[in-house]
């Protein structure tokens, strides 16, 4: 069985927010966008999509996904054709079924497509579905269906036990707002103040209006391929997929797994296995995309990655270490918090973000970055998923 | 019967755990204990996720538990509107069995301090529903 070093040689995303449009007129949007970025591939060579949605087949009714965007975007695969559905991490979680399958020689080009369109004009229908995201039997029950009150927990424990402030949990919206001002292709193009994250409307306290993720349609896609294929497909430079990792060590918010809700044991377990597979510490990421779907998350992230001591993520944030200049830039291109998070999607954005950034063409460019780490947490905390890429293998 | 009358919103009716409505009912809040290797846990389960043994044992969930973290939920999920706002929580009780359940209305938000003594225990709801819920202890 061959074992081969697997590339992204290209990506793309359809434009993100409230859109007019169906997930699968957004799919082709970002396909194009990701042909259109990799011109000497012929579109008759590609012999693998993986679409990664979770809300298709309720939000869109459109099960069985995959041949309906296959069809769509002009591909006729012969190697897979099927949908991944991990909610928040499904875009990732295609990406290492992709990496297996072309690196054990199953696949040759695979197109990682992925998206949602949340907005409908049943509007409860936004708030209904959530409640199919977590353990409904049980926890839906309780009314526990949209993310904000679980996160809001979790940022009352950090607080507790660490010390972090509102001020530092608004550092992270600040930052990552910032970023994603000078993304055309994300949710929102504008930065916001201290005092405007400081003063907006509470969610779940101590979460408001900008330390949550807002709901985003979009959809977004990826292209990898083997080594040899990649150098013959274009002239930048190669982006390996140099490890993976996904930990879940529990199903629902009652059998958390830490010791508190703070501490996340399936982050670090995660973490671990995929610096042991990539063969690199936390020290030598040079770039970040990670997951803050609420200002909370990034904090914590910051600690179980290993960028910084437990409890120490506040600070970390709020002394600029986790912006451009700093320790490691993290969402550099705006993050959940600028982009929006159209659940399958998100994984692929961070993944085109960090082939930009490797390749020294990032909007918001980190200088000489070689090393990224691109992580999602999906559902209510139940699930970490890490890639890290590299220039070299 | 089935879980047809479970919470606000129910999901699903039917489910082999369905026991845990009959004694709710009947104003116990149990969980089951795996017979063959000893664990435990809530929500129950009829088949043991530990060592997928189906030999599970009834107990009831009593006594004093903890209060681990809270949050007030303004918006509520669609079928939740009319609820809102309301106070979920995390409890924990003996043999470290964790229950994520409304805080009773009777508890006035500024009394509610993490750590402190909580009972769990059924709840009516309108239209012949049924839940469980923390009280003051």
């Amino acid at each position: 069985m061959p074992d081969r070093k697997v590339c992204i040689i290209g990506g793309g995303m359809s434009k993100w927010g409230v859109r007019e449009a169906s997930i699968v007129d957004m799919t082709q949007e970002a396909a194009k966008d990701c042909f259109d970025d990799v011109p000497a591939l012929k579109r008759a060579d590609v012999d693998g999509l993986l679409f990664a949605s979770s809300y298709c087949g309720r939000r869109s009714f459109q099960v069985n996904a995959a041949p309906v965007m296959a069809e769509r975007i002009g591909l006729k695969p012969t190697s897979i054709c099927t949908r991944v559905d991990t909610l928040c991490a499904g875009g990732s979680s295609g990406i290492i079924l992709a990496t297996g399958l072309i690196r054990s020689g199953m696949a040759d080009i695979v197109m990682i497509a992925g998206g949602e369109k949340l907005y409908t004009p049943q509007r409860w229908e936004t708030y209904y579905s959530e409640l199919a995201s977590i353990d409904h039997d049980w926890d839906g029950a309780q009314g526990i269906g949209l993310p904000p009150p679980f996160f809001s927990m979790t940022a009352q424990e950090h607080m507790k036990r660490y010390g972090t402030t509102k001020e530092q949990l608004s550092a992270v919206s600040v930052k990552n707002r910032r970023n994603g001002a000078t993304n055309p292709k994300g949710h929102f193009q504008k930065a916001v103040t201290m005092e405007e994250v400081m003063a907006a409307r509470p969610i779940a306290p101590p979460l408001g209006l900008f330390d949550c993720t807002p709901v985003t349609d979009g959809c977004a896609a990826v292209l990898l391929t083997h080594e040899d294929k990649a150098k013959e497909l274009s002239d930048r430079p190669l982006v390996y997929i140099r490890g993976t990792a996904q930990a879940t060590l529990h199903s629902m918010s009652m059998n958390w797994p830490g010791e508190h809700l703070a501490d996340w044991l399936h982050l670090r377990t995660a973490a671990k296995k995929v610096y042991e597979r990539a063969r690199v510490g936390p020290g030598d990421i040079d770039v970040a995309q990670t997951h803050d779907c609420f200002t909370i998350s990034e904090i914590i992230e910051m600690e179980d990655l290993g960028f910084c001591k437990k409890g120490e993520g506040g600070h970390f944030v709020e002394s600029g270490q986790s912006d451009f200049g700093g320790e490691v830039p993290v969402n550099t291109d705006g993050g959940l918090l600028s982009c929006g998070h159209p659940f399958g999607a998100t994984g692929i954005r961070q993944a085109r973000e960090m082939l930009h950034q490797l390749q020294g063409r990032a909007i918001k460019q980190v200088e000489g970055a070689k090393i990224g780490l691109t992580h999602n947490l999906s559902g209510l905390n139940v699930e970490h998923t890490i890639l890290i890429y590299g220039r070299e293998p | 019967m089935g879980f047809e009358n479970f919470g606000t919103v129910s999901f699903t009716a039917a489910a082999k755990a369905a026991d845990f409505m009959t004694h709710l009912e009947a104003g116990k809040v149990m969980t089951t204990r795996c017979r063959n290797c000893g664990a435990s846990y809530f929500p129950p389960k009829a088949d043991c996720p530990a060592c997928l043994s189906s030999d599970v044992d009834w107990f009831e969930i009593k006594g004093q538990g903890k209060l681990n973290t809270y949050t007030i939920v303004n918006y509520g999920p669609t079928g939740f509107e009319n609820d809102a706002p309301y106070i979920l929580a995390l409890g924990e009780f003996e043999g470290g069995i964790q229950v994520l359940a409304r805080l009773s209305r009777d508890i006035k938000p500024d009394d509610i301090k993490v750590g402190m003594s909580l009972a769990l225990s059924p709840v009516k709801l309108p239209d012949n529903r049924v839940a469980y819920e923390f009280n003051k202890v």
